[in-house]
């Protein structure tokens, strides 16, 4: 039964979009399908490779011009599961939406999840990612107890806290860069319903955010909605959400399959600074009380988005860029209100602007992105004479006040930014697998694949 | 009488053998059955694949996973490799051939050993299979035989006609043993899908228009479910096909298909 392929199978150089469909770069794209097939494929490669989940990094930390895609997402067994721990150990290009499927019958949940379920295994790990409970949970890392990672020369090294701890600490949040992580295993957490407790509080101000989150110390999942459109008496004013998993036993089903699909580009006009703020003005104000308590499915709370696959496409043709900075403590307040101020004077619109405070719960990955503090996330519409200026005023707000930017949803810094927001950089690049680079390392190290 | 056992087996009873059990499709058919609790016996060529596949199910919630290497083209092999299969599970209730190549065309237009490697795995392995498992279940008066055709087979085209005829056989042999064993209480189902997203056919032009696999295999379980007799999956591909069933040969011998 050999696969062998038709007259019509070529090896294409096709467009691997990231999810911000911004930069736009060819690279050859090869699909993993078995847990040999690395470093299998790699053997008349001649260009640099990176290993890619689903795309859902915003930027370039996924793209690697002219070189080699490496997919994992046909690589999605279990490898084990064991109900009395919640252990799972799975192939890397498992995605978190399969792992749900899987686990939510069973009883158990993610330990830690992004605002959407399609990424991978993998690429969780190498983004060291964060959700709404890293104040009680730290990030995804902490919850990945052994991995393992194969070299593109062939050396496969077991990796947990105890057993090469080195290379597990660079390669959580190591952004695909250490060798390539073949399967993993997550420590799963119970619980008895798909039911979130959930209160959405309506907040004026970033004190009353900060209040907010001093009160909410307790509840495992919070996070809020700012509209950052408006100014003067309006200026910071958002939703507070938070939630816990219900207590109550209710039956543990498997979610729907999905069906909607956004079928096209939409044009730019939609997209204009008008638009955003009307849609900001309404999402306020759908929620009229100014409290708001119900027992809601997991899906809507943790992955609102997600029930329009590619509802990137909204943004057209040039693409969308998030902007996420963690700024510590000690500044947290008065740079989120002086960068606050800075996307509303520019005009600049944005859909979702997402504030949450990170808790100090450490990760086990050196180049993990979150800190004690307070994060944002924004969104843009990429307009290039007016975006990137704007950017790299932000990157440099963000530098003075101490914080750093998140890679997974950068598109825009530069290497003396990068390099000052993670001096540990050099580490990593120690621990680099010689033939795997990225569009985004080389753009914030000056490195070339040395091959 | 053909609503017989099956329809009162309750798919986690339910015993099933799966020839080419590391193909795409196959393999997500596979955890759907897993997940409803089925018990599952594999064969595929490779082992290291194929033990993966295994573990995956038995962690999906398969009742009972058993597993044989074989290679399919061996016709000789199939009695011992089917009555083995039948006796680890305790019984059978479905069987489903998924094996089958794609086959390099424009080889196999140059020299017919190579044409005759794509019908012998295409066609003839699964005659040889399909005799043994119809003869089997027509003695106990049940059992659902199901088969991975392609809608290559409802026309000829001049870019994959070799691949495209071994289906076609086997379409027509389905459709003939149904004919026969219908009466008997055993279904045949022929499954036509079109491009689906696999191994198969990843790196192939426009491979990211291709079905859902996952979707592909809901549809699968639905039909021998239900005893359906052909399933077009996705069920757009049976307009489409009427359509190019029906093209004149004059005007079709002219098109770039
Ligand atoms: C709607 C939306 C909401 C989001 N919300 C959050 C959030 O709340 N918190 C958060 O932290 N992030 C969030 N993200 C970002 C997302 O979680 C990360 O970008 C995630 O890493 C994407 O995973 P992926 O599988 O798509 O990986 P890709 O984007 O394809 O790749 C990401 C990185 O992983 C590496 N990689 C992938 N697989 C492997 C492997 N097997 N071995 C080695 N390296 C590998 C790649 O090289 C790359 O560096 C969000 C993204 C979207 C689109």
């Amino acid at each position: 039964m050999s696969l062998r392929s038709t007259g019509e199978e070529s090896s294409v150089k096709a467009p691997f979009e990231s999810w911000g469909r911004y930069p736009l770069y060819r690279a050859n794209v090869i699909p993993l399908h078995w847990q040999s097939d690395f470093p299998a494929v790699t053997q008349n490669l001649h260009n640099g490779i990176l290993p890619v989940g689903l795309g859902r990094s915003y930027g370039d930390v996924g793209l690697l011009k002219d070189g080699n895609l490496l997919v994992t997402t046909g690589m999605d067994r279990i490898i084990a599961f064991d109900p009395e721990t919640g252990l799972l150990t799975a192939e890397a290009g498992i995605s978190l939406a399969q792992i749900l499927d899987f686990a939510v019958p069973r009883g158990f949940f993610l330990p830690v999840t992004p605002g959407t379920k399609y990424v991978t295994l993998g690429g969780a790990i190498a983004n060291d990612i964060h959700g709404k409970n890293h104040h009680v949970a730290g990030t995804f890392g902490c919850h990945v107890t052994e991995f393992e990672l194969v070299r593109s020369d062939g050396t496969v090294i077991r990796c947990s806290p105890s057993q090469n701890p080195e290379f597990y600490a660079m390669t959580i949040g190591g952004l695909g860069l250490t060798g390539f992580i073949r399967w993993a295993t997550l420590r799963l957490k119970p619980i008895v319903s798909r039911k979130i407790d959930y209160e959405g509080i309506q907040f004026h101000g970033i004190d009353e955010f900060l209040a907010l989150t001093e009160a909410s110390k307790e509840i495992e999942y919070t996070v809020s909605w700012v509209d950052c459109t408006s100014t003067g008496k309006n200026f910071c004013r958002g939703i507070f959400m938070q939630g816990d998993h219900s207590t109550k036993r209710a039956e543990l089903k498997r979610s729907p399959e999905p069906k909607l699909v956004f079928p096209f580009d939409a044009p730019g006009f939609l997209l204009n600074h008008l638009s955003v703020a009307a849609f900001n003005t309404l999402f306020f104000h759908k929620q009229i009380q100014k409290r708001q308590v119900t027992l809601q499915d997991y899906e809507p709370f943790f992955y609102p988005l997600d029930k329009v696959l590619h509802w990137n496409r909204m943004y057209g043709k040039s693409g969308l860029l998030q902007f996420q900075y963690a700024i510590p403590w000690d500044l947290a307040r008065e740079g989120t209100v002086a960068i606050l101020k800075e996307v509303a004077k520019s005009g600049l619109a944005s859909f979702l602007a997402v504030l949450k405070a990170f808790g100090d719960v450490p990760s086990p990955g050196v180049m993990s992105f979150p800190k004690p503090g307070i994060t944002l996330a924004l969104d843009f519409p990429i307009k290039p004479d007016k975006s990137f200026p704007l950017f790299e005023r932000l990157a440099d707000m963000t530098l003075e006040f101490g914080g750093r930017l998140y890679p997974a949803k950068d598109a825009a810094m530069t290497a003396a930014q990068f390099q000052a927001f993670y001096p540990q950089w050099q580490q990593l690049a120690r621990f680099r697998d010689p033939m795997i680079t990225s569009s985004f390392w080389e753009r914030v190290t000056g490195d070339q694949p040395n091959l | 009488m053909s609503q017989s056992q099956i329809a009162n087996t309750s798919p986690s009873q339910r015993r099933i053998l799966v020839l080419g059990a590391t193909s795409g499709i196959a393999e997500a058919t596979c955890r759907i059955w897993a997940s409803q609790g089925a018990s599952l016996f594999l064969v595929a060529r490779n082992a290291e694949k194929l033990a993966a596949v295994a573990a995956d199910l038995r962690a999906r919630g398969a009742s009972f996973v058993d597993t044989a290497v074989s290679d399919l083209d061996d016709t000789d092999a199939h009695p011992a490799l089917l009555a083995h299969a039948v006796n680890s599970l305790g019984g059978l209730d479905v069987a489903y051939l998924a094996h089958g190549v794609l086959g390099d065309q424009t080889r196999a237009e140059q020299e017919f050993n190579t044409a005759a490697h794509i019908l012998h795995t295409n066609f003839m392995a699964p005659v040889s299979l399909v005799t043994w498992l119809a003869n089997f279940f027509v003695q106990r008066r049940s059992g659902v035989i199901a088969v991975l055709s392609s809608v290559a087979g409802d026309r000829g085209r001049k870019s994959n006609y070799v691949y495209g005829s071994s289906k076609a056989g086997l379409s027509a042999f389905l459709a003939g043993l149904r004919n026969r064993v219908d009466r008997e209480g055993v279904t045949v189902l022929t499954i036509k899908p079109g491009p689906t997203k696999t191994a198969m056919t990843a790196g192939m032009k426009g491979a990211e228009k291709f079905a859902d696999v996952n979707a592909v295999a809901r549809s699968i379980v639905a039909a021998i479910d239900k005893r359906k007799d052909n399933l077009y999956v996705p069920f757009q591909w049976q307009p489409i096909m009427f359509v190019i069933r029906h093209i004149p040969e004059r005007v079709f011998k002219k098109l770039n298909l």
